[in-house]
């Protein structure tokens, strides 16, 4: 989708400003929130694709003004709602109201940690053979699905050469939106910067992205 | 029963506490009360990343990589087996790609559409690396934000952008500091800085550490 999420190009944001010393959180509720975040997604309720899809389809004007854990805490509200965990009532009121329908099986620290220390690999194997090979020149499609992808805009419509073959992996398009994982084989694109920012752009620059192959045709 | 909550929500959260405070706490009650987590869980993950993960699991993959070159072939052509073999692995560290810079190539990571980083060897990332300025501007003019950073590098040095849009996640070996012959892995592990292994940095020089 072409929400307020894919930044690549935008101008306007002003200078980067790094705070020296800078602690990992800056307040009590960013770690609560980050440690919901996290463990809710271990809950298998749903998946990083359709949680990363509900950050990125919060409206423009609201997504820009948040703060960064602000976007979890607004992710995490949208989820609860939508997953029917909780009712716009429970939220406002700030407890439950609700008895629970299903008795979720509630996350545990063991299962948290197993997540922190195995992590979620996103390889699968695959059920045909990749098309491209490094060196082939590819043109990423121009599309703007209103779902998830992971294909920014400014990288979209433009000529590049595939640097690896990663692998076959999820395929976030269709997982976001609960259709199955649907793996496809996955490559480093690299453009030249001029492909992509223009002519009078920095002729030094070069910009990787991962491309799966839907994403791509022969140029 | 709304009014019963009314008065609850008056009585425990105050007019002090700021909006987000509250709103952190009413999804964490629901949550809670709902039996979808339990408090542990939450304690252990703020734990393992507030104190336990973080960039040193990182600068001792480079400081290995600096000062072993068979583990550095290894790194830079399978990034994931060599990273596991130091126990470094597990979630935003499950597909590891480790990019070499060298003085003709500037290896630089970003994450445009979200804020993808190899948590497994930096642990979180910094506020400045999730922030619309540097999503924005990395991919499309890198010199002007290593200019934030108070780095200028010579004009045909190539600037390599990686933006995150899959599950690999990256790591920038930085160069080695010159004067640092003969150094062992634990030596050289303390002139690597975090903005090094994103490659918004350099590391520190010898004469820094005194």
């Amino acid at each position: 989708m072409n929400g307020a999420a894919d930044m690549g190009g935008m101008h306007g944001f002003g200078p980067v400003v790094p705070e020296p010393n800078e602690p990992v959180f800056h307040a009590d509720w960013e770690k609560k929130i980050f440690a919901l975040n996290i463990g809710m997604g271990a809950a298998g309720i749903w998946n990083l694709d359709t949680y990363r899809f509900v950050r990125e389809s919060i409206p423009p004007p609201q997504y820009l003004n948040l703060s960064y854990y602000g976007l979890w805490v607004e992710s995490l509200h949208r989820l609860m709602l939508s997953y029917g965990i909780a009712t716009p009532e429970e939220i406002k009121a700030g407890h439950a109201i609700e008895p629970v329908k299903q008795p979720p099986r509630p996350v545990t620290a063991e299962q948290v940690l197993n997540v922190v220390h195995c992590g979620h690999p996103y390889n699968r194997n695959a059920r045909t053979d990749a098309l491209f090979s490094p060196g082939d020149k590819v043109r990423t499609k121009n599309m703007h699905p209103h779902h998830h992808t992971r294909l920014p805009r400014y990288a979209r419509g433009h000529v590049g050469e595939i640097v690896r073959i990663v692998g076959c992996h999820v395929f976030p398009d269709s997982n976001a939106s609960e259709k199955g994982e649907d793996p496809h084989w996955l490559y480093t694109v690299r453009f030249d910067g001029r492909e992509l920012w223009g002519p009078d752009s920095d002729p030094s620059v070069r910009v990787c992205i991962e491309a799966w192959e839907p994403y791509l045709e022969k140029a | 029963m709304a009014h019963d909550h009314d008065h609850h929500h008056d009585h425990d959260h105050g007019s002090d506490l700021d909006e987000m405070t509250l709103r952190v706490r009413a999804l964490e009650t629901i949550l809670l009360e709902k039996g979808y987590i339990e408090p542990a869980a939450i304690d252990a993950l703020i734990e393992a990343y507030e104190k336990k993960i973080g960039p040193r699991n990182g600068a001792h993959v480079v400081a290995k990589a600096w000062a072993d070159p068979k583990f550095k072939e290894w790194l830079l052509k399978d990034g994931t087996a060599a990273m596991e073999s130091l126990g470094y692995g597990g979630r935003s560290g499950n597909h590891l790609v480790a990019l070499e810079n060298t003085p003709a190539v500037h290896n630089m990571v970003v994450c445009t559409l979200c804020s993808c980083y190899p948590w497994a060897l930096l642990g979180l990332p910094p506020l400045w690396y999730k922030s619309a300025p540097y999503r924005s501007r990395t991919v499309s003019e890198p010199r002007s934000v290593l200019k934030d950073f108070g780095i200028e590098l010579p004009k045909d040095t190539e600037i390599r952008i990686w933006d995150s849009t899959a599950e690999l996640r990256y790591l920038v070996v930085p160069m080695r500091p010159p004067g640092t012959e003969g150094w062992d892995e634990k030596r050289l592990a303390q002139l690597v800085t975090r903005d090094s292994m994103i490659g918004t940095g350099f590391p520190k020089r010898p004469e820094d550490l005194q």
